[in-house]
């Protein structure tokens, strides 16, 4: 099924990033740190890998040194290829100097990279979605319906707050998207958008060159929304677990909802198994009176305190007397001793020395960044 | 002029791609018969250690770290999971485009095909492997030990002294001295002397089983051995003896650090447990000397609600909702609610289900322990101290509800075939 299935992946790894600033400020939303062990693009390149789509462009626009970093040569996910494989595309600063303001204009920034390419469908995918996306399936719906655009979705209820960083879909009785609203101030149960799509590459590059032409950058805006009744645009129903990051609450939530066993079982499906980049930590160590419940805790993490209902990742410490509750701790992060930590979020390689206690809210957590000392 | 700059350029290139000034053969084909089930359908170098290790993660990752990439794996018994583990050598950045790591099972060749009768003759049969590279020097280790090493030190060692053969030793207490090789030195580090397993021990010097050689030297001590079809074709039986009565200086490298054989049940199991106390110099978070592995690819280790986990490392992919206490548990183990573990060693990918008990036992890798099944005892329970030892329970097995495996036994029992 997945040999020589002829699709370009493409995956944008600086959109979104104005949900979660504080996140992205040194990093893209590709590189943002999920999970334990994870980067945000994890997700979908493993899930192209795992659906045979062995040929991906990563478009960048601005601090991808931690993307590069992660990705290296693509061979964690099987993507360091003489055929095809993994390809990094940093702004092409003559087109669009640099900057482009729209999924549209960064595609015309990259049209030399998909016309070269041989595949004759493109799949374009965000970061901002946590889920194993079953590619197979969408590429054969888009075939089957005779789509121009095949645009993925789920049902979900949204409140205020994520539904002005969504886009919605109105489908009709034939799974036609006869509408699209963009950052509406709606909430409730509706159709949200999860920033996939499939094209042919031929319509594509027709799209991306009027677009140019006209001044045009923002796909969502001109293309589904301005066209949905000349284009044939099918929605596709993801129907899988999956979580959207459209704020750091939302963040926060996303990593404590993989706490739950059965959530983890629908997002590390041994059919899709999740790659990342190979650290060689040793595995994580608890010590005498370490005590820990309801938590993920990576390899490389020596723990001697308590840890409840949190995600650790790799490389963290925890010293004795000191209690994480409620909290996301990085990679690398230190804890000192007798320190009390509760619904904080620490970035990567944050010095928490002893004795100090940090309190967030769950609606509310702290955020402590990059590199800080406390 | 312009034609000698040439050449001399040419020759410099040349030597730089034709030449390694150390090449290492790490002899990878022991079956490591008193594993027993665990070494049943695996060679002793493929067994898991340390919670995400094989054995053979050690030598090779020691390699890396002193520098020496190009290293010859000589495989020969079940050497199916060993090789897929090493495949082309990248999880210990031994891809290379020149050197790297190579597995060298047994050939066939125009004079006929036969396996390694020995160590030394394992090292014959690739003379041609080590002659691509023409290295000065040979460094010869096994995959059976566990212990991190800086080759390099040992490589100036062999270089300042001058010597022909130098063989790494371990001071070890006197009581212990008779399982071991024994090498009696002079007051200059000359070994003059050597005694396999000795009832007598007149020295406490053991050797760890890792040789530098000059190669030049060794060639030609591998083939006259080879000629000689009386002689046994191992270094400790054969070449070793044959170099100290030729008058070649042969030099002792005293080793300080942890060093430990894992060839028994028992030693395997300690130098598991060895990882867990502080006070045992196996620091495996160094960052300046890291064991490099193949991972799995698998979530972060999950403990839930009901998990009390103490003086443990746990692995990626875990589910661990039991007691785990002293142990050390391996990528993809599932200990559910209610099930106790304790000095117990349990390989990847195997489920202790609910109310199941494991002390003192060694568990293979994708084994099942059903609900209340009992694995091994505690010493203390056990009348007679000789009915006690560690249980095994091998590879793919599956131990039935309420099931009793009893301290000492072995699931499969191939001890009595």
């Amino acid at each position: 099924m997945s040999l020589n299935k002829n699709i370009l992946g493409l995956i944008f790894a600086n959109m979104h990033e104005d949900v979660i600033p504080e996140l992205t400020r040194q990093r893209t939303m590709g590189s943002v740190l999920f999970g334990g062990r994870y980067r945000m693009i994890d997700f979908v390149l493993s899930s192209m890998t795992n659906s045979g789509v062995d040929e991906v462009g990563v478009v960048t626009k601005s601090n991808y040194q931690s993307l590069l970093d992660h990705l290296g040569s693509g061979r964690e996910w099987d993507m360091a290829r003489k055929i095809g494989g993994l390809h990094l595309l940093p702004p092409f600063s003559n087109v669009t100097s640099g900057m482009y303001r729209g999924r549209l204009e960064a595609l015309y920034g990259i049209s030399d990279f998909i016309k070269a390419s041989a595949a004759d469908y493109v799949i374009m995918s965000d970061c901002d979605v946590i889920t194993g996306f079953d590619y197979d399936a969408i590429f054969e719906a888009h075939v089957k319906s005779g789509a121009d655009i095949t645009a993925v979705y789920a049902r979900s209820a949204l409140d205020l707050d994520a539904a002005a960083h969504s886009n919605v879909f109105g489908i009709d009785g034939d799974g036609r998207v006869t509408s699209v609203l963009i950052d509406p101030r709606i909430s409730g149960e509706c159709n949200v958008a999860l920033n996939t799509y499939v094209i042919s590459k031929s319509l594509l590059m027709k799209i991306i060159s009027e677009g140019a032409a006209q001044g045009h950058y923002s796909f969502a805006k001109t293309i589904l929304q301005d066209r949905c009744s000349e284009f044939k645009i099918i929605g596709y129903e993801h129907k899988s677990y999956f979580s959207k990051i459209t704020s750091i609450k939302s963040y926060y939530d996303a990593n404590m909802a993989i706490l739950s066993t059965e959530n983890r079982k629908a997002l590390f499906r041994d059919d899709n198994p999740i790659y990342t980049k190979i650290r060689d930590n040793p595995p994580a160590k608890l010590a005498i009176g370490a005590k820990v419940r309801n938590s993920l805790i990576a390899d490389g993490c020596i723990i001697e305190g308590t840890v409840e209902n949190s995600v650790l990742f790799r490389g963290a410490r925890v010293a004795k007397g000191s209690v994480v509750r409620n909290s996301i701790v990085m990679q690398d992060t230190v804890i000192g001793k007798n320190c009390t930590l509760d619904s904080v979020i620490t970035d990567k390689v944050v010095k928490i020395t002893e004795g100090k206690v940090l309190t967030g809210s769950s609606n509310y957590p702290i955020y402590i960044g990059k590199g800080a000392q406390i | 002029m312009f034609i000698n700059l040439f050449c001399n350029e040419r020759m410099k290139y040349k030597n730089m791609y034709t030449k390694k000034e150390c090449v290492a053969m790490l002899l990878a084909g022991g079956q490591g018969s008193r594993l027993y089930a665990l070494t049943q359908d695996m060679a002793k170098p493929a067994v898991p250690y340390g919670g995400k290790y094989r054995i053979i993660d050690f030598p090779l990752s020691n390699c890396v770290n002193s520098g020496i990439d190009t290293v010859g794996v000589l495989t020969q018994y079940q050497p199916l999971v060993l090789n897929d583990y090493i495949g082309n050598g990248q999880p210990w950045d031994l891809d290379k485009q020149y050197g790297g790591a190579h597995c060298l099972p047994p050939y066939q060749t125009a004079l006929g095909a036969e396996w390694y009768k020995g160590t030394a003759n394992a090292i014959y049969q690739n003379i041609a492997f080590v002659d691509r590279y023409s290295p000065e020097y040979v460094i010869i280790l096994s995959g059976d030990h566990i212990y991190k090493m800086d080759y390099n030190d040992m490589l100036q060692f062999h270089k300042d002294k001058g010597a022909d053969a130098t063989i790494a030793v371990l001071d070890v207490p006197l009581d212990e001295a008779s399982r071991f090789g024994i090498m009696i030195t002079d007051d200059n580090g000359n070994i003059v002397d050597f005694e396999e397993k000795p009832k007598q021990p007149r020295s406490t010097l053991a050797s760890m089983g890792i040789y530098v050689f000059t190669w030049a030297k060794l060639r030609q001590y591998l083939i006259d051995n080879e000629n000689n079809p009386d002689e046994d074709k191992d270094f400790g039986k054969a070449i070793i003896p044959n170099m100290m009565n030729a008058g070649e200086k042969l030099v002792a490298y005293a080793f300080d650090g942890y060093w430990k054989d894992v060839g028994t049940l028992d030693s395997l199991w300690e130098a598991n447990m060895d990882i867990l106390n502080p006070n045992i110099p196996i620091d495996l978070y160094d960052p300046d000397w890291k064991m490099y592995s193949r991972n799995p690819v698998l979530p972060p280790q999950y403990f839930g609600e009901n998990a009390n986990v103490e003086n443990s490392m746990v692995a990626e992919g875990c589910i661990i909702d039991g007691d785990i206490d002293f142990s050390v548990i391996f990528e993809g183990v599932t200990i559910e609610k209610g099930a106790k573990v304790t000095d117990s060693i349990i390989m990847p990918g195997s489920v202790i289900k609910e109310g199941a008990v494991v002390e003192y036992a060694i568990v293979g890798e994708n084994s099942i322990v059903e609900k209340n099944a009992r694995i091994g005892a505690r010493p203390e329970t056990v009348e007679n101290r000789d009915d006690w030892g560690i249980a095994v329970v091998g590879h793919n097995q599956v131990i039935t509800e309420g099931q009793k495996v009893g301290p000492k036994d072995m699931v499969p029992d191939i001890r009595k075939k």
